[in-house]
């Protein structure tokens, strides 16, 4: 049995990489953390650093600045055969990578693992998480995207593994990255705070969703997510989302403001230890998910609360 | 520029699927189905670039039993020109999903093929990046914005923390998210010229392609229920709580 793991990094190695490794971990044998990119050594003494990991490789070429799944794929697709699994986080860049990675081995592939039974047989959400499967693979090379709210991440460990230095494959001439646009926020990233404050359309605006939502996050070092139906009616910006469609998030404590509790949007936020909602509606599905609920107009109960911390 | 689009008979998304009792699937017998939504959104966005006059036919396949014809004449009544179904009784993976759409690709040889993200039965998001690399050809994943210049097409994406573009040679597979497009109204009229657009039934097993999985379902359950939670009174309580649960700045 041994794991390549895809690390996902961007100035830092992501926690979804550091929940990836756990699960990998779960998995028994070696653990090979692949660092695609370049100039990206800092990030494979990163990874060297993690407990679990056996060994690190890099792979550094100018065509691994942005991650392309185009260039990214060729070359893990040339290092899997000498593994038993292939695992990456089951984020944007992992969703987009593994499927064209498990295409080009020919092997069908098991996304989105929420729990490791053991070594070909996982659990995975169904249905926007209102059923769950447990599947298994036969495949020789099995293909794994690992849902980072199922796992904690891992930690450092006393000694650094070694890193070694792999061949590349260069670019494959099929795309072209052009731009990117990357909120630069001084709060926790939402898919790995610890505490997330959302609202839903009954803020009514973008001011009042500001003006109720941040000093709340402020007061409790906390990510602001937001629902569809926020996000549609421009109150908050898309990568904001939590749900199905959107992020997937299970923090320690999960504030929800305004929010009516959707089947698509409870996908993405059930899995939270605590879960507290506010709401004018007493009929609210939310409450249904709720540990806590307080039915109150959130103009009036949610200052007096920031106010209050 | 010929448009191919991908999509799935699903069980309509107000639909709560349940287990069934022996927990062999997902008990979806009597349930309301619908056309993927992501997958409408494609073929919004098919019809929107055949409009502007980028695309010239838009065509959509499905893989399905002889009912997946109802997602077809639906996507036909939204605008596009003719349809294709792949027909089987069997449930296919993603890989051999996206090998059926090979086989579909080699005979139209479109341009552009647009794909929903995701389907919402099995929500795996596999099938469009498969199908780019069986092709060897680019892919854009949950794609916001598309523009087609010069022979070639910029895509916005959604990722993690913001947007992404990217640029592909043609042809490209994209797969569609929420935010491309809000797909139109259908109006009775256009449902009536739907039946009359042509609709084309392959047998699956014409196509002579492997469609055996190594990936198999043991199990399928509904995760355990919260406990009950607590009905609070007054602001002051849920300050309490916070107080005691949360470190605050």
């Amino acid at each position: 049995m041994s794991v390549l793991l895809i690390a996902e990094f961007d100035q830092q190695l992501k926690a979804a990489t550091r929940s990836a490794i756990t699960a990998a971990t779960l998995l028994g044998g070696n653990i090979d953390v692949l660092v695609i990119g370049h100039n990206a050594s800092a990030i494979a003494q990163q990874a060297a650093n993690i407990q679990g990991v056996t060994r690190v490789l890099i792979a550094d070429d100018v065509a691994y600045v942005k991650p392309l799944a185009e260039n990214f794929a060729p070359l893990i697709q040339g290092l899997a055969v000498n593994y038993s699994h292939v695992v990456a986080p089951a984020s944007s860049f992992g969703k987009n990578l593994l499927p064209r990675v498990a295409a080009l081995l020919d092997v069908d592939m098991v996304s989105e693992v929420t729990k490791i039974i053991d070594a070909s047989t996982f659990v995975r959400p169904l249905y926007a998480g209102n059923l769950n499967a447990t599947v298994q693979t036969a495949e020789t090379i099995k293909l794994l995207t690992i849902r980072p709210t199922g796992f904690e991440a891992a930690k450092d460990a006393s000694q650094a593994a070694p890193v070694e230095t792999v061949a590349t494959k260069g670019d494959q001439g099929l795309s072209r990255f052009v731009s990117e646009n990357i909120q630069q926020s001084e709060r926790p990233e939402l898919g790995t705070a610890q505490v997330i404050v959302t609202g839903g359309r009954s803020l009514g605006s973008a001011e009042r969703f500001e003006e109720l939502m941040a000093p709340l996050a402020t007061k409790l070092n906390a990510a602001i997510g937001a629902t569809r139906a926020a996000v549609d009616a421009g109150y908050a910006p898309n990568e904001w989302q939590v749900g199905q469609t959107g992020t997937v998030v299970a923090p320690d404590i999960y504030i929800a403001i305004g929010v009516s509790g959707a089947a698509q949007h409870i996908a993405g936020m059930k899995e939270s230890r605590l879960i507290i909602a506010i709401n004018q509606d007493p009929d609210a599905q939310i409450f249904q998910w709720a540990d806590y609920g307080l039915v109150a107009d959130l103009f009036d109960a949610v200052p007096k609360i920031s106010a209050a911390l | 520029m010929k448009v191919l689009v991908g999509i799935k008979r699903v069980v309509d998304h107000n639909v709560r699927v349940r287990a069934k009792a022996d927990g062999s699937g997902a008990d979806i017998a009597s349930a309301k189905m619908s056309i993927n939504p992501f997958d409408e959104h494609a073929v919004e966005e098919a019809v929107r670039l055949k409009e502007a006059g980028i695309a010239t036919e838009v065509v959509v396949v499905t893989t399905g039993a002889a009912n997946a014809q109802d997602v077809l004449r639906h996507a036909l009544a939204l605008g596009a020109d003719r349809a294709i179904l792949v027909e089987t009784a069997d449930h296919l993976n993603s890989l051999a999903a996206a090998k059926v759409l090979r086989e579909i690709v080699k005979r139209e040889a479109p341009q552009l093929i647009l794909i929903g993200k995701q389907a919402i039965d099995d929500d795996a998001a596999e099938v469009g990046q498969m199908l780019a690399a069986l092709l060897n050809i680019g892919q854009a994943t949950f794609a916001s914005t598309i523009k087609v210049v010069d022979g070639k097409v910029e895509v916005t994406r959604e990722i993690d923390g913001g947007q992404e573009t990217i640029a592909l040679a043609l042809p490209a597979v994209i797969t569609a998210d929420l935010r491309l497009n809000d797909p139109r109204y259908i109006k009775l009229p256009n449902l009536m010229m739907a039946k009359k657009k042509p609709l084309d039934t392959l047998a699956l097993a014409d196509l002579g392609i492997d469609t055996a999985s190594k990936v198999t379902t043991l199990n399928v359950a509904e995760p355990p229920a919260r406990a009950a939670g607590k009905k609070l009174n007054t602001i002051e309580e849920l300050i309490e709580v916070l107080r005691a649960q949360v470190k605050v700045n």
